[in-house]
């Protein structure tokens, strides 16, 4: 049997995760994938390989794993507590497990997708070109106890260091480009709605995060039925009781809901980990900004690998030494 | 807004800042749909640079770009040349069509809605399974959910909003109706159009090697059965449904 990561237990929320699928909008399934895409591109540094390979998702709430192999680990995105056979675990952070040692993921404590990544990735089939799971498509399901999800090859590779704390997990400004209903919107609700400070609602899932409006809500002129028309990720829609929507990774392919303006990508992961209760505002933005964001976007994305620093493990913290490979993982360790 | 002068198409939006939709019209109409299917099989064709998804709505061709790749600045005026080529509301259908026959139970329990719909519309009940299931409607576009169609046009008669609360859930197979246009949903969902048909039809598939079965320019007739002679999906994923090429 392959080296598998055994599931003993794992949130109502835990699903195998990627970067989702291309070219598959016009056919009606969303590109789905990682909320957090940052998130990917972190694990994907501390474990120094493809930023394509599938990874555990958890919302909210982790679950207990057990490699059959040694295996490199990654924790990234929301923050949750994390032991190893009991002992403490730092998040963001990169570590080797041993086989048959059990990792305990418990509740997030700031943020709201925590996210698992495992050396050679998590090695499930493709299906219609990725691994993702997409539930509101009835793709895939949540991992559940029992499930032995198959590891891929690892290449090997250090661990043992850490990112620096991004600051996207408390809510905070994002910035949006217009829609393509934003012009059915009158002025006065454009100024109010970039001058609004949103509350997320609890009700947020990988379809979509609802804001709380305090005041008055926001609606188009005249009630005027839009046609049905596509939806891209990132759009923020409103529904009749006139509070925005922001639509993410599962959303529908089109809709008939106006949409004030559209998330840039590069600002997704800071909606999509805000905590319920979070503050969230949106300050329009030109094209050129947009571009301007993405492409510094990319830039600090590319320069994760040098952002790595030694991670200073405190023995008291380890609560047996001897089981630990001490010098770092140049293999996945079953060459000894 | 409403004093503005009256916008023409076919008209180029920019969709989130690595997506460009060229729409042919700001209502469904079957010359604006058969336009945004031909010009997306048209951008396919010419194969540009920098294009990484194209897509159709109703009345719109939608692409996906690399936004830092050659861009809206490139692309743009590509498609303009592109659009002056021809009258693409002129265009013919997509070929390879197909005709489906789809059993579906009107009204019951199975679908909780029809006499409220045939209501809305001004007819009785019976009028309302007669003229839906005369009707041979096209699939217009694929969305929403996957393998998806919305179909149309209905009977004028049928011009009946959307409900103003939603039904908290349809079922797999549910055909609702609104505004001249029917769908058939391949996913349990709620919705706001209303719920008066049921059909045992599997629209995804994804172990299959056609995971979505429709397409759009394929045309339905949604025929009446009884509630007890409507196939089990789970058994027959055409839920008795038969298909045959249009020539």
């Amino acid at each position: 049997m392959s080296d598998a990561l055994i599931i003993h237990s794992a949130g109502p929320g835990v699903t195998v995760q990627d970067r989702g699928r291309s070219g598959t909008l016009a056919f009606g399934l969303s590109r789905g994938g990682a909320m957090d895409r940052l998130a990917l591109a972190e694990g994907a540094a501390l474990l120094n390989q493809p930023g394509d390979l599938a990874v555990l998702e958890m919302a909210g709430m982790g679950g207990r794993f057990e490699p059959t192999r040694d295996l490199r680990i990654a924790l990234t995105g929301a923050k949750m507590r994390a032991t190893l056979d009991g002992a403490k675990l730092a998040w963001g952070a990169s570590h080797m497990i041993p086989q048959g040692a059990v990792l305990d993921i418990g509740p997030v404590t700031s943020g709201a997708y925590g996210y698992l990544h495992v050396g050679g990735g998590i090695d499930v089939p493709q299906v219609l070109g990725a691994r993702s799971a997409h539930l509101a498509a009835g793709l895939g399901k949540p991992v559940a106890a029992g499930d032995r999800l198959p590891l891929g090859e690892d290449g090997g590779g250090e661990t043992g260091s850490f990112l620096p704390r991004s600051e996207r997990f408390e809510g905070g400004t994002v910035r949006v480009v217009p829609s393509l209903q934003t012009d059915l919107f009158p002025q006065e609700q454009l100024e109010r709605f970039a001058q609004t400070r949103f509350r997320r609602d609890t009700r947020a899932n990988r379809m979509g995060v609802r804001l709380d409006v305090a005041g008055e809500g926001f609606s188009v002129t005249g009630g005027l039925s839009v046609v049905s028309e596509l939806i891209v990720p990132g759009d923020i829609q409103v529904t009749g009781d006139g509070a925005p929507f922001v639509l993410m990774a599962e959303s529908q392919t089109t809709g008939g809901y106006p949409r004030i303006g559209t998330v840039l990508p590069c600002d997704l992961s800071r909606v999509a980990q805000a905590p319920a209760g979070a503050v969230l505002e949106f300050r329009f933005v030109t094209m050129d900004e947009a571009l301007e964001a993405e492409r510094r976007y990319r830039a600090e994305i590319k320069a994760l690998g040098g952002q790595l620093k030694p991670l200073v493990r405190d023995p008291h913290d380890i609560r047996d030494l001897l089981a630990y490979q001490l010098i770092s993982g140049v293999t996945a360790g079953r060459d000894i | 807004m409403t004093d503005s002068p009256a916008q023409t198409f076919p008209r180029i939006r920019s969709a989130g800042m690595d997506g460009l939709l060229v729409s042919f019209g700001d209502r469904l109409s079957e010359p604006a749909n058969r336009a945004a299917l031909a010009f997306r099989a048209a951008i396919d064709r010419a194969g540009w640079e920098g294009v990484e998804e194209t897509s159709t709505s109703l009345v719109s061709t939608y692409l996906r770009f690399d936004p830092l790749g050659p861009g809206a600045g490139t692309l743009r005026p590509q498609l303009e040349t592109l659009l002056g080529d021809r009258d693409w509301s002129a265009a013919d259908l997509p070929e390879g069509r197909r005709f489906f026959r789809i059993p579906t139970v009107y009204g019951t329990d199975r679908a909780p809605q029809l006499a409220e719909a045939a209501d809305v519309a001004g007819l009785t009940v019976e009028q309302a399974i007669e003229s839906l299931s005369a009707a041979r409607v096209r699939v217009t576009t694929i969305g929403f959910a996957p393998g998806q169609p919305y179909l149309g046009e209905l009977p004028e008669v049928w011009d009946i909003p959307r409900q103003s609360a939603l039904t908290p859930t349809v079922p797999m197979g549910a055909l609702v109706v609104a505004i001249r246009q029917l769908v058939l949903f391949s996913v349990t969902t709620p919705t706001g159009w209303r719920h008066v048909g049921q059909t045992a039809f599997r629209l995804f598939r994804p172990e299959s090697e056609t995971p979505f079965v429709l397409r759009p320019g394929d045309e339905a007739q949604f025929v009446p059965v009884a509630p007890e002679q409507l196939a089990n999906m789970d058994e027959d994923p055409d839920g008795g449904a038969t298909s045959e090429v249009i020539r």
